[in-house]
């Protein structure tokens, strides 16, 4: 399932649906559903909002899918990309009291399997992956 | 709306009801808004209750380390009230669950205050 989402907060909530619609197909548990919609709503506020910048001239692809147990959400953006080698580590004790930055943080913790990278010639991709585990 | 505010006195502690979800957008702005104008009219002891938050994200949790701040540089305090799991869980990764002071029930929180 793939989609072109507008660069707009209304967005989170339709990729959101999305992913989760296909998850609970997929037999996720509830903490789990939890967790991924969470994962996804961080990812598409990134797209909209750091990486779009609200621009409506620019998209966020969106694409969930089941294979098995296993299920993958990419959220792409059409900004300028960002070095997300460079976001501080928002747990280390110097940056606790920080107001951001712990989107992608959050989006490791919650998902098995996290990339990100640049796109070329603009943009940045995240894919992430989670695996139904046994009940 | 994603947030609903509402404010009463406790004694000297004025009570922040939330309710509703405080994500990127309305519900963090509103969030702001509240204890931005409670540190302007002198408020020095404010009580947070999250106990009707549904969700929130992690600009919302940034919205909570920013509250707290602009209150304690003002001098003052900022406790959070009964924490849904969800919230309690988010602090708890994040590791702020150890930096917020923390009460479950609000006759105990208000005794707290200095």
């Amino acid at each position: 399932m793939e989609r072109y989402l507008d660069s707009t907060l209304d967005s989170v909530d339709s990729a959101e649906e999305l992913a989760l619609g296909v998850a609970k197909r997929a037999g996720f548990r509830e903490e789990d559903l939890i967790k991924i919609g969470m994962a996804v709503r961080e990812s598409v506020v990134n797209a909209v909002a750091h990486g779009n910048r609200y621009n409506q001239n620019k998209k966020v692809q969106f694409r969930v899918e089941r294979n098995g147990a296993k299920l993958t959400v990419r959220v792409a953006d059409e900004g300028e990309g960002f070095d997300f080698e460079c976001v501080p580590d928002p747990v280390a004790p110097e940056n606790l009291m920080r107001a951001s930055g712990r989107g992608i943080f959050l989006i490791r913790s919650f998902m098995d399997e996290v990339q990100l990278r640049r796109l070329d010639p603009g943009g940045t991709e995240i894919i992430l992956v989670k695996y139904v585990t046994a009940q | 709306m994603s947030v609903s505010l509402s404010t009463r006195q406790v004694g000297d502690v004025t009570v922040v009801d939330v309710e509703g979800r405080i994500t990127l957008g309305e519900g963090s702005s509103a969030l702001r808004d509240t204890i931005r104008q409670l540190v302007s009219n002198g408020q020095k002891k404010i009580l947070l209750n999250l106990g009707s938050v549904s969700y929130i994200d992690s600009s919302g949790i940034g919205e909570l380390v920013s509250g707290f701040t602009t209150v304690t540089n003002s001098g003052g305090q900022l406790k959070l009230l009964n924490l849904t799991k969800r919230v309690k869980d988010l602090l708890q990764i994040t590791k702020l669950y150890t930096v917020f002071d923390i009460a479950e029930s609000e006759a105990s929180a208000v005794r707290s205050f200095e």
